[in-house]
């Protein structure tokens, strides 16, 4: 049984090796946006697997971290590495204030005010031209640079594939102190029971807007990462769809459990890749993937212990 | 035109979508209020039924059938996409109905996306045209324009939704839906079979989804596989202002966030008319959490 205490290791490590191995662009390309997923999966699964709170939104997020790393780079020429500490803060912000409706709402009625206000941050990003440059979006956004050695990261996929690792990899110990810790067991208390969790002395604001307050966090660092990889953002890329997908990638992944959320992330990542060769039908055997993969894993892929015990039903 | 005809005007181009709001948010709010789904898919149901009325249109325009078209074309659409709705509860979410709460979320969303990329093959990812079910007439009193096409709309919306009324109150399978929302467990020991009940909220939700998307495509004159999306969440939006699970809340909140939107339309700019209305979205939830008409919930340990 000692083996088992390495597979971790190996993991990361076989991580950072791949692209070694793998000098194929196109390989690392699609598992630089899984991981950006992944970073975004990482984020929602506080919000909805740890506090339990359904977010139909989420792209909303990601579009704020991307956009005020876009703005601050552009206007005020601040660097990557100041970027995304902008960006994560103020997308946590953010993600607070969006709480503010969810300290007097619960259940699907929270849900739609958070997929109301991911629908007006698309259309405010869309006819607030001279911010944020409306359908076109931004252009010229600086790619990361290495300040020591002076190493651009430009266009290149490799860079930036080993960026995101070391930050998902710090994202995912963060999220592991924290899932036992005081705060993380007060989101757990919030989600099997809101009424009992009050009453035994959570305060309950306080819980949801950290959950939304560290949600966006992780959410700004990937937009971040997303705007500065991409060098360019425009609304498109923060539709309904994103919202739907990071969600489909936590459930399917696993509600609650990190590894899960990573794994559900690279699987509906790579999937829709590995179907190319089916083109048009590609996206039609996904939804049918997505159903069945739903009747055979009900509770996701990488369940955690504590939700396959304590399914989240409705309270009826 | 006087600020009063713009007004008039705009109200009641509001209230012709908002009916078609009004038939799809049906669907969601029964299906919520028996189930607790959530039925992301139903927005496509109303996509299908925009394009399968296309279909029966053609066909029956060809044959004897021709002179009085409305009629089979309506039901045609209705049996088919109550058809499609039973299929897709039987497949996707029956299995699911003990499974964690967000299971049928995702394979809801499985289904949209089955369903909108189906469509696409079939039919081909641009504008369809419509045709116009029936020759326009205007009818214009001092400035407002109504066409017959909107009286139509209204008068089959409304003609559905006492329809709907009246067989939730009045029958026993509709006694058994409000019994299941109250309580599903009490219910089926009353020997009440839950899955048929179920069923029939999905057919008649479906079928009602798929007249409004005959009405939408024959309102608009064109349909575009997308449209389910947009729609349906303005629908999922007019049943959640109406108190989600609530069946007159339903009907005036669809018709209630036509209205607003039409009215944004013409005063502010109909570009931000979809802002407007989900703001006022959010603000009724932030004062009415349960809706304009949703029942108080009290909580009980």
């Amino acid at each position: 049984m000692k083996f088992q205490k390495f597979i971790p290791w190996l993991v990361i490590a076989a991580a950072f090796l791949f692209p070694f191995f793998d000098k194929n662009a196109y390989h690392i390309d699609v598992l630089v946006t899984a991981g950006i997923f992944i970073l975004l999966a990482l984020g929602l699964q506080v919000i909805v697997g740890y506090a339990g709170i359904l977010n139909l939104g989420f792209a909303a997020f990601f579009a704020f971290g991307a956009y005020t790393y876009a703005i601050v780079n552009i206007h005020f020429h601040v660097p990557f590495w100041g970027g995304v500490a902008v960006s994560a803060i103020a997308t946590a912000v953010f993600g607070m204030l969006l709480a503010f409706p969810a300290l007097r709402l619960s259940g699907d009625y929270l849900a739609i005010v958070t997929l109301g206000a991911g629908e007006i941050t698309r259309i405010v990003l869309n006819n607030l031209d001279q911010v944020t440059g409306g359908p076109n979006g931004l252009l010229g956004i600086d790619h990361p640079r290495l300040p020591m050695v002076n190493y651009d990261f430009s266009v290149h996929s490799q860079p930036y594939y080993f960026l995101i690792l070391i930050f998902i990899l710090a994202v995912i110990f963060f999220l592991r102190r924290l899932e036992t810790s005081r705060l993380g067991r007060a989101w757990r208390a919030l989600r099997e029971d809101e009424l009992a969790a009050s009453a035994m002395g959570i305060n309950l604001a306080w819980a949801k807007l950290t959950a939304f307050g560290i949600g966006g966090f992780i959410a700004g660092i990937a937009g971040c990462i997303f705007a500065a990889k991409q060098g360019t953002i425009s609304p498109d890329s923060f539709d309904f769809t994103v919202s739907v997908m990071v969600l489909a990638m936590v459930v399917l992944g696993g509600i609650g459990s990190i590894y899960g959320a990573v794994l559900g992330a690279l699987v509906l990542t790579i999937l829709p890749e590995c179907l190319r060769d089916f083109t048009s039908y590609r996206m039609l055997i996904f939804g049918v993937a997505m159903v069945v993969m739903m009747l055979f894993r009900p509770s996701g892929i990488w369940s955690s212990v504590r939700f396959r015990a304590q399914p989240l039903r409705a309270n009826k | 035109m006087s600020i009063l005809d713009i007004f008039l005007q705009q109200l009641i181009n509001g209230l012709t979508i908002g009916m078609i709001y009004a038939l799809i948010a049906l669907g969601y709010t029964m299906v919520y209020g028996i189930a607790q789904l959530i039925n992301f898919a139903h927005g496509e149901v109303f996509m299908v039924g925009a394009y399968l009325g296309l279909l029966f249109y053609t066909i029956f325009n060809q044959t004897a059938l021709a002179s009085w078209i409305i009629a089979p074309t309506f039901l045609a659409t209705m049996i088919a996409t109550a058809l499609l709705g039973y299929l897709i509860e039987r497949c996707a979410y029956r299995p699911l109905r003990n499974a964690p709460r967000l299971a049928p979320l995702i394979a809801a969303i499985g289904i949209s996306f089955l369903l909108q990329n189906a469509v696409m093959l079939i039919a081909g990812p641009t504008d369809k045209s419509f045709p116009s079910i029936l020759t326009i007439q205007k009818y214009t009193f001092s400035h407002v324009t109504v066409t017959n096409l909107q009286i139509l709309i209204t008068v089959v919306s409304i003609g559905l939704m006492t329809g709907l009324h009246f067989f939730v109150k009045h029958t026993k399978i509709g006694k058994a839906m409000r019994a299941l929302a109250d309580d599903r467990q009490a219910a089926s020991l009353m020997g009440i079979d839950v899955n048929f009940v179920i069923a029939v909220a999905f057919i008649i939700g479906s079928a009602l989804a798929g007249a409004g998307g005959l009405m939408f495509g024959a309102y608009y004159n064109t349909i575009n596989f997308h449209d389910g999306y947009l729609a349906g969440m303005k629908a999922f939006t007019a049943a959640v202002l109406g108190g989600i699970g609530n069946i007159p809340g339903a009907m005036i909140g669809g018709v209630l966030l036509g209205v607003l939107e039409g009215l944004a339309a013409g005063y502010i700019s109909s570009q931000w008319k979809n802002v407007f209305a989900f703001l006022i979205l959010i603000l009724i939830l932030l004062f009415r959490p349960t809706g304009l008409f949703g029942a108080r919930v009290v909580k009980k340990v």
